[in-house]
């Protein structure tokens, strides 16, 4: 026992020395592409010598001073859901039984507006998938529709497709990596339901133009989304049962202190989970206007219904919330979490997760949350106090943490300059190694902890890929001969 | 995790085979000297076990489920009946093989899913310090072990089997392998000397026993569900004698929060299918092996506002293989009276998970290493005597 005390201490000791001990220049370089990005480029070391490592993760830290790729612009043009508004999507790109039904005229196509096209579109595509057609393809046709998403799914491909092609071609790669761990932290699931049409506007409305702002904010926007409002339950969660109402639903009011904010050992009792559900009843989704029933919730948007609303006293972490507040109650809650020392705490420790080790050093996590403290929560102080770290530019640090299967696959993309072509072949690839892309189904995202994407199924499966990659012979991707220095296969390359 | 070298190797006194390594000599003794398997199943996310196993004789039921209720279910004892999406288990039930342990879980209040995952996963309720999971100390240091002795289907290793001791996940037997297998030597060269040595030693070692394996060997129609192709795969590795003790299989989904009555009738249907074929699959060969299935905890006694239920405490185990004592509840009911919940609200745990897995851990696989550190297990009758 006692000499197991011994050997916990000196590797902690050994561990604490790792993150004293500093990075060469040619080491600091590739660190900091590893991080701040989802792998480096061909070229991109040369070109971050070239501006000087400082003013290259400045202008990373502020997206909107570098010019986009416009490889990357000339793709995403050709997703046409992902920026139109939830309600313009479920108007043009209805679920699947609408389609059928219209295409088997039990539904009448509209005659008028903008949606007209595209809907004549999706049917088409359905005839011929479904019941064969008296129409001849060309050969270039039936290509594209064999690997053409059925329709239906369109929005949700074209949310995958758009991830994929962010992760691998912009050059704003800080905001892709933050906007991926932030979204996986405030997580929804796109195969529930009405999810499947709100979470493209969740990613791009209440995730990303916050994620180097405020975190209050960044958990505002995610509290009045529709689609965190739908993945987790509160929309139907209601005042005591009476005519409509039907009750209380905590799986919001826990997930929110749990994994949104408190962390598990943030300081709350079960009272406090009840507490907050009666707060945020009446948070709930409306229906665009003239498409009621089951299908409206997919175009909905936020609102307040006080008669859901439970207008009692609540007591929240020990703070009185007087009685009849209205969405008030709920406001107030989101501002006493955002403020918590706890909350400051978990976030800090969660990002020196992801961007410095698996087991931070405590130094690192008690600063970082500390300046959350001092900035009332800014996102991007945060993150440029703990890119100034001195454990972050450490031996402890380099090269310690395991890639998942997205920045494995996407690193070894950039890595060997490919080009995508299809990238829900990536995808579908990114679910073999347990990691579908905006499919994780628990609320608690996927793992940031490298030793936990560490195991035989996965060490196989990146072999195997990076043996496709390098014969060119990975669905979807075009690969032209590798860079001679660079072996997919090798042990640090599993690792960032 | 040194302690572990002092334990006497008990595999290896069992079939008497010396200094040989257990897995060859059992594998050249033939099916006599067949290894004793534990397959573990864990439903994340809590299964709704007062769906699952309906307690309709408690007269607080209907009262706390007035919509969730059900009318019919499928006679257990008199008191329990079970879910009929479930019919698939009743068989194995009638035949004295399925064992249900009710109002089962952990000691620890938490209503987290990810805690109390990682709570009985790591077997240490309450101990967020613990590294290694009970599954892996369950394994014993023997000098040349099997290198697929623990084996969990699935794009990764659970938890429950991470620590010490060499253990591997695998989507498929067949997927486990190396496209390139010219390089495989080189790659295996490279890892060696890298911080990844032990995993990629584990992989190849288990890669060359996994890749001597005939094709598939069932004729039984496994349901196309994660949990069927995960049991499948299970299934084959028992009949193939590779030495395996230890195998691990999830399926997610069972958070029921909102309209849960439609969404478990599938989900109950799914389970129960995939727990059927795996035992019709596995034949007399199930005498040497046990099924336990765990989850998180329970849900609320009371259904919640959306026609489901929220966070709650003590749930159910199944569990049946060859020496268990099937077409029997273990345990005590608890009752679900306002006075009898705990905390006023969840149905309250009689039975330590513990007390259950320590009992198929000692009794089934014979091993005497205390698994749970500092948890002394009840007197429990789950294995016949």
């Amino acid at each position: 026992m006692n000499r197991a005390i011994l050997a916990c201490l000196s590797l902690t000791l050994l561990a604490n020395d790792a993150y004293q001990a500093k990075l060469a220049k040619d080491q600091q370089i590739t660190h900091a592409l590893n991080r701040l990005t989802f792998g480096a480029r061909p070229g991109d070391v040369e070109a971050v010598k070239k501006l000087g490592l400082k003013k290259w993760i400045d202008r990373q830290l502020h997206p909107e001073t570098i010019a986009e790729n416009p490889k990357l612009t000339e793709k995403l043009a050709e997703l046409k859901t992902i920026s139109l508004s939830a309600p313009e999507m479920a108007a043009a790109y209805p679920p699947p039984q609408v389609i059928k039904a219209m295409a088997e005229g039990k539904i009448p196509m509209p005659t008028e507006g903008a949606e007209r096209e595209q809907l004549a579109a999706l049917v088409t595509i359905y005839k011929r998938r479904n019941q064969g057609s008296d129409e001849k393809l060309t050969p270039a046709q039936r290509k594209s529709l064999l690997l053409s998403p059925p329709p239906g799914q369109t929005v949700a491909a074209e949310l995958v497709e758009a991830k994929v092609y962010r992760a691998t071609y912009s050059e704003r790669q800080l905001q892709e990596v933050l906007a991926d761990f932030w979204f996986n932290h405030f997580n929804v699931y796109l195969d529930k339901g009405a999810d499947r049409y709100l979470t493209t506007s969740y990613e791009r409305d209440a995730i990303r133009p916050f994620v180097l702002g405020k975190f209050r904010d960044l958990l505002r926007a995610t509290a009045t989304h529709p689609a965190m409002l739908f993945y987790l339950d509160n929309w139907q969660s209601t005042t005591a049962a009476k005519g409509r109402a039907k009750g209380l639903n905590e799986n919001y009011a826990r997930e929110l202190m749990e994994l949104h904010t408190l962390g598990v050992d943030g300081g709350y009792t079960q009272q406090d989970v009840i507490e907050v559900a009666r707060c945020f009843t009446g948070w709930t989704i409306r229906a665009p206007s003239g498409r009621g029933g089951r299908a409206g919730i997919y175009g909905g948007e936020f609102f307040f219904n006080p008669r859901l609303h439970d207008t009692g006293e609540k007591t929240v972490l020990g703070v009185k919330i007087p009685a009849g507040g209205g969405q008030q109650d709920g406001e107030r809650v989101l501002e006493i979490l955002a403020h918590h020392p706890s909350t400051s705490r978990y976030l800090a420790r969660k990002l020196a997760l992801r961007f410095v080790a698996d087991e931070p050093p405590a130094a690192l996590v008690e600063r970082l949350a500390a300046k959350f403290r001092a900035t009332d929560g800014d996102l991007g102080q945060v993150m440029a106090t703990l890119f100034e770290s001195k454990e972050f530019w450490s031996q402890g640090a380099y090269q310690s943490k395991m890639k998942s299967p997205l920045e494995l696959v996407v690193s070894a993309v950039r890595a060997a300059g490919a080009e995508v072509e299809r990238p829900l072949a990536l995808a579908n690839l990114l679910k073999g190694m347990g990691q579908p892309l905006y499919r994780k189904q628990e609320p608690t995202g996927y793992s940031n902890n490298g030793e936990d994407w560490t195991n035989s199924a996965s060490l196989l499966a990146r072999l195997n890929f990076a043996t496709a990659l390098e014969a060119n012979k990975v669905p979807g991707l075009r690969a032209a001969s590798l860079p001679s220095a660079l072996n997919l296969r090798a042990p640090e390359f599993q690792k960032r | 995790m040194e302690r572990r070298a002092f334990f006497k190797s008990s595999g290896l006194a069992l079939f008497g085979a010396g200094a040989v390594p257990g897995w060859l000599a059992r594998a050249a003794q033939g099916p006599k000297a067949r290894r004793r398997v534990l397959v573990t199943i864990f439903q994340r996310g809590a299964m709704d076990g007062l769906s699952a196993v309906v307690p309709y004789g408690d007269p607080a039921y209907r009262v706390l489920r007035p919509t969730l209720a059900l009318d019919r279910t499928l006679d257990l004892d008199g008191f329990l009946g079970l879910h009929p999406a479930l019919a698939p288990l009743k068989p194995l039930w009638d035949a004295k093989q399925l064992a249900i342990v009710e109002a089962a879980g952990s000691p620890d209040p938490t209503r987290s899913h990810f805690d109390a995952q990682d709570y009985m996963e790591s077997g240490t309720p309450g101990l967020k310090a613990t590294r290694d999971g009970w599954l892996n100390r369950t394994l014993e240091r023997t000098a040349q072990p099997s290198p697929v002795r623990a084996v969990a289907v699935g794009s990764d290793l659970p938890r429950m089997l991470r620590g010490p001791q060499p253990a591997v996940a695998l989507s498929s037997v067949s997927d486990f392998r190396l496209r390139d297998a010219m390089a495989a030597p080189e790659l295996e060269a490279s890892f060696a000397k890298s911080s990844m040595a032990n995993l990629s030693r584990e992989t190849f070692e288990a890669m060359r026993i996994l890749k001597a394996l005939p094709a598939s060997n069932t004729t039984v129609a496994y349901p196309a569900t994660r949990l069927g192709r995960s049991l499948q795969e299970i299934a084959r590795l028992i009949k193939a004698d590779v030495g395996l003790e230890l195998a691990f299989a999830d399926m997610g989904g069972w958070d029921t929060h909102i309209n849960q009555a439609q969404r478990l009738t599938q989900l109950l249907g799914e389970f129960g299918g995939a727990l059927a074929a795996f035992w019709q699959d596995l034949g007399d060969r199930l005498e040497d092996v046990a099924v336990v299935t765990m989850s998180e905890f329970g849900r609320t006694a009371r259904e919640n506002g959306t026609r489901g239920t929220d966070h709650g405490h003590a749930n159910l185990m199944f569990a049946f293989g060859g020496g268990i004592q099937g077409g029997r509840v273990h345990g005590t009911w608890p009752g679900l009276a306002k006075e009898q919940l705990y905390e006023g609200r969840d149905l309250a745990v009689t039975t330590d998970f513990r007390t259950v897995l320590s009992q198929l851990v000692t009794g089934h696989l014979g091993q005497s290493a205390p698994v749970f550190p500092g948890f002394a297990p009840q007197p429990f009758s789950l294995l016949r005597a």
